[in-house]
């Protein structure tokens, strides 16, 4: 008698599990395809300077064309035209303000060692440890900004980036001729 | 027919689940925040309700009692009801995604939802045939949408309305949902069987 239950429930399950597996294999669902590929192209720093809560959320928004494409400030304009390129869009100029790619510098004289700025940063661009000197990798450092809000002593400036060799780039002919 | 027309009225005024049997209370209080929400959540319940009544009659019928396990009734059919509304969620993610986005969280919930227990194990004790386990179960869920949208409807006025502090939030909204009871008592004299 028990062992009938046993059994009748077991099976039950097991058919169920069954059922339940085979529909997970398929109905399977991949991901969306286009905002993987947008996703992959984002620098992924999760700064959120786009308006959205990070790197995927923009891909999605999109790949559904609710968002424009000029709107990662730290992939800059070569995430915006390979974004371009990638949906076959026209590229458009990076939204106003953020033209000019920037890096953070920690003013050395003011600076406390607290660390907070560290913690800040989404691409681990500051080096410091506790009441020790803070300091910027500038080459990882990708200008977005999050770690001068929280500075205690303000000791944190976005400066442009100067051109150096890896920096400099061919003026546009417009430019050229109006000058 | 005559029939079916009675069960249907009976579950979605007279005995209706949520104001007059008090099943399936958290979704009532939980989801009829907004309306849009309360909208998706019926339609799920709706959906799964009158699917998982079908089903647990048919395991009921099938499996329990010609082997006489009607005791393991509960746990049969909470198995049954997970795996349908898992099923559910996987085919709609599939065919429907944008239903499956309306419904997305709530799906899940419905697993726990005791209304859904409740049609089941009612449909048992009252012995109905297998088309009227589906009317009961599909009226069951057309009362609990049908109120739990009325409810919703009411708590996006209440929110806004100027309420005494200590009867902020849920305390206002049990006492609305208590006028609702009482006024849904009104329907007891429409169907006597």
């Amino acid at each position: 008698m028990v062992l009938t239950a046993i059994l009748a429930m077991t099976a039950l399950a097991a058919v169920l599990g069954l059922l339940l597996g085979y529909s997970a294999i398929r109905f399977r669902v991949e991901g969306d395809p286009v905002a993987d590929q947008v996703d992959a192209l984002l620098p992924q720093s999760q700064c959120g300077q786009c308006g959205f809560a990070g790197c995927r959320p923009y891909a999605e928004a999109v790949a559904q064309g609710t968002a424009t494409l000029n709107k990662c400030v730290p992939g800059g304009e070569t995430t915006a035209r390979a974004l371009a390129d990638l949906l076959g869009r026209e590229p458009e100029p990076l939204e106003a303000g953020v033209q000019a790619p920037t890096v953070a510098l920690i003013d050395d004289q003011a600076c406390i060692g607290c660390t907070l700025c560290l913690q800040a940063c989404p691409v681990d661009a500051i080096l410091g440890a506790p009441k020790q000197l803070h300091g910027v990798i500038a080459a990882e450092c990708t200008g977005c900004g999050l770690c001068v809000a929280p500075c205690p002593v303000a000791c944190i400036r976005m400066v442009p980036v100067g051109t150096d060799i890896a920096h400099w780039r061919w003026p546009a002919p417009n430019q050229r001729l109006a000058a | 027919m005559t029939e079916y027309a009675l069960i249907l009225i009976s579950t979605v005024l007279v005995n209706n689940f949520v104001l007059v049997k008090f099943l399936g209370l958290c979704p009532f209080m939980g989801v009829s925040k907004r309306f849009e929400t309360a909208l998706g959540m019926g339609l799920a319940t709706t959906f799964v309700m009158t699917l998982s009544s079908v089903c647990t009659w048919l395991v009921n019928t099938y499996v329990l009692t010609p082997l006489e396990i009607e005791y393991l009734r509960t746990i049969a059919f909470i198995l049954v009801i997970a795996a349908v509304v898992q099923f559910t969620e996987t085919v709609m993610h599939r065919e429907s995604p944008v239903l499956y986005q309306v419904l997305g969280i709530f799906l899940p919930l419905i697993t726990t939802n005791c209304a859904v227990l409740g049609v089941a194990i009612l449909n048992t004790q009252e012995a109905h045939t297998l088309a009227e386990s589906a009317v009961f179960g599909f009226g069951a869920a057309v009362g609990f949408s049908l109120v739990l949208i009325l409810f919703a409807g009411i708590r996006e006025r209440v929110a806004v309305a100027d309420v005494p502090q200590p009867f902020q939030g849920s305390a206002v909204a049990l006492i609305t949902a208590g006028l609702m009871s009482l006024a849904f008592m009104g329907f007891a004299g429409l169907v006597t069987e």
